[in-house]
């Protein structure tokens, strides 16, 4: 659900690589064509793509964390199954992404011990803590909203595998979204304790996704690449100029205040913002955020202790492949 | 902190219109039966299928995309292979 343009691309090498190879590489892009696992790549794009498409992998996967605080106390069966559901979606889309990740060569071991060893980072979203049940309902709304603008113009993506892997995730993602503002929605109906949770929710929840879309523009030096390459078809700024107008008037339909006094429209119809505090961004992604320690910690668990599942399936596929060599020699 | 490789399957479901099993994917698992259920658990959340075949991806001999021209060629020269080749008087109709 959740690639967030941290991503840098590698240019550098660029000048060391075969330059007629590299042009008609270039070519192929210019020309809207796919770029399948085996064709050739600029040693930059392969790496661009494997950490982006990785992040996003991990990005799912740690996402499911916050949500998955909350499945065991959701307020009816009906919210419980759906929450359940989508984070089994959370799971599976982190699946599809590692799988398109591994067509660039790196295999889903070391990707996954990148992201266990704190190496490969994730999106800053997560490190937030889900406090109340109306975290839940925002996050569909907001966190998955911010999502599906980051992700549509991805399924048009240059590299084959990541744009089909995204269109999957976009097929699924929608009711992410949906579920998210029944919840609200519901909340907002609700006493007025209900609705003081939703808005509470709401001002916690809404700078740390629009940080979700990155760091502005004119700061964002590594994003030429990306775009030339087709990995990048927006910029930061223009896809959190899309969720916020698209946003505002869901929280007005809420009877919600999003918290900035300086949200106003202006004369082209488009929401503003006052500046975001990019040093929380930073320190978030540096490993200080409020649940950064607490995120990895419980990746790393649940890896080993699902270690001896990995080593009994493995140890049981050998036995009886042995066992079958052996009858067929008899 | 090493994970120890697990082999690669690729994933094909047959969809509910009756069209021919279609790649989907790829997954991870240790054997052919764990690998059914993880294709029926991340690929057919939603009813996407009907039936799953799961193939080890070292079974698969596939061609070379940079000799996809000499691969391809026989066939780029041969419109009269299409329908449209062929002149049909209008007054015919729909043939």
């Amino acid at each position: 659900m959740y690639t967030q343009a941290l991503n840098s691309s590698d240019g550098d090498d660029r000048g060391v690589e075969d330059v007629a190879r590299a042009s008609q590489f270039q070519a192929r892009i210019d020309a809207d064509e796919r770029i399948e696992p085996n064709d050739w790549m600029p040693a930059a794009y392969r790496k661009t793509l494997t950490r982006q498409i990785s992040q996003h992998a991990h990005s799912e996967i740690v996402g499911m964390l916050p949500e998955g605080n909350w499945i065991t106390r959701a307020p009816s069966l009906r919210r419980k199954a759906a929450l359940l559901a989508k984070v089994q979606d959370e799971c599976g889309h982190g699946l599809y992404l590692y799988a398109a990740a591994e067509t660039l060569g790196t295999s889903r071991e070391e990707l996954v011990d990148g992201m266990l060893s704190g190496k490969a980072k994730y999106s800053s979203i997560f490190n937030y803590p889900t406090l109340t049940w109306a975290d839940i309902g925002t996050i569909g709304w907001l966190v998955d909203g911010a999502a599906i603008m980051n992700q549509i113009p991805l399924c048009r993506c240059s590299y084959g595998p990541y744009a089909r892997a995204m269109i999957r995730v976009c097929k699924e993602e929608s009711f992410h979204q949906r579920q998210g503002f029944e919840i609200m929605v519901t909340l907002c109906r609700g006493t007025a304790e209900q609705k003081a949770m939703a808005q509470n929710a709401l001002d916690r929840w809404w700078w740390p996704v629009l940080m979700m879309f990155g760091p502005p523009d004119q700061v964002s030096q590594h994003s030429d690449t990306s775009t030339k390459w087709k990995i990048k078809r927006f910029s930061n700024d223009e896809l959190r100029q899309k969720f916020i107008d698209a946003t505002v008037p869901q929280a007005e339909f809420l009877g919600l205040t999003i918290p900035d006094p300086g949200t106003k429209q202006n004369e082209n119809g488009n929401w503003v913002h006052s500046p975001i505090d990019w040093d929380e961004f930073k320190q978030v992604l540096a490993g200080n955020g409020p649940c950064n320690r607490d995120r990895l910690a419980a990746r790393r668990k649940a890896h080993d202790e699902g270690a001896w599942v990995r080593e009994a399936a493995m140890a049981y596929a050998e036995k009886r492949k042995s066992r079958q060599l052996a009858q067929a020699a008899e | 902190m090493a994970t120890p490789n697990v082999p690669l399957w690729e994933v094909f479901i047959r969809s509910r219109n009756g069209l021919a099993h279609k790649h989907v994917g790829s997954l991870h698992a240790a054997d052919s039966t764990l690998a059914l259920q993880a294709a029926r658990d991340i690929y057919t959340r939603r009813g996407e299928g009907l039936s799953i075949w799961v193939v080890p991806s070292n079974a698969i001999t596939a061609s070379d995309p940079s000799e996809k021209g000499m691969m391809f060629e026989p066939a780029e020269s041969k419109i009269y292979r299409h329908p449209t080749f062929y002149d049909v008087p209008d007054e015919v109709g729909h043939m």
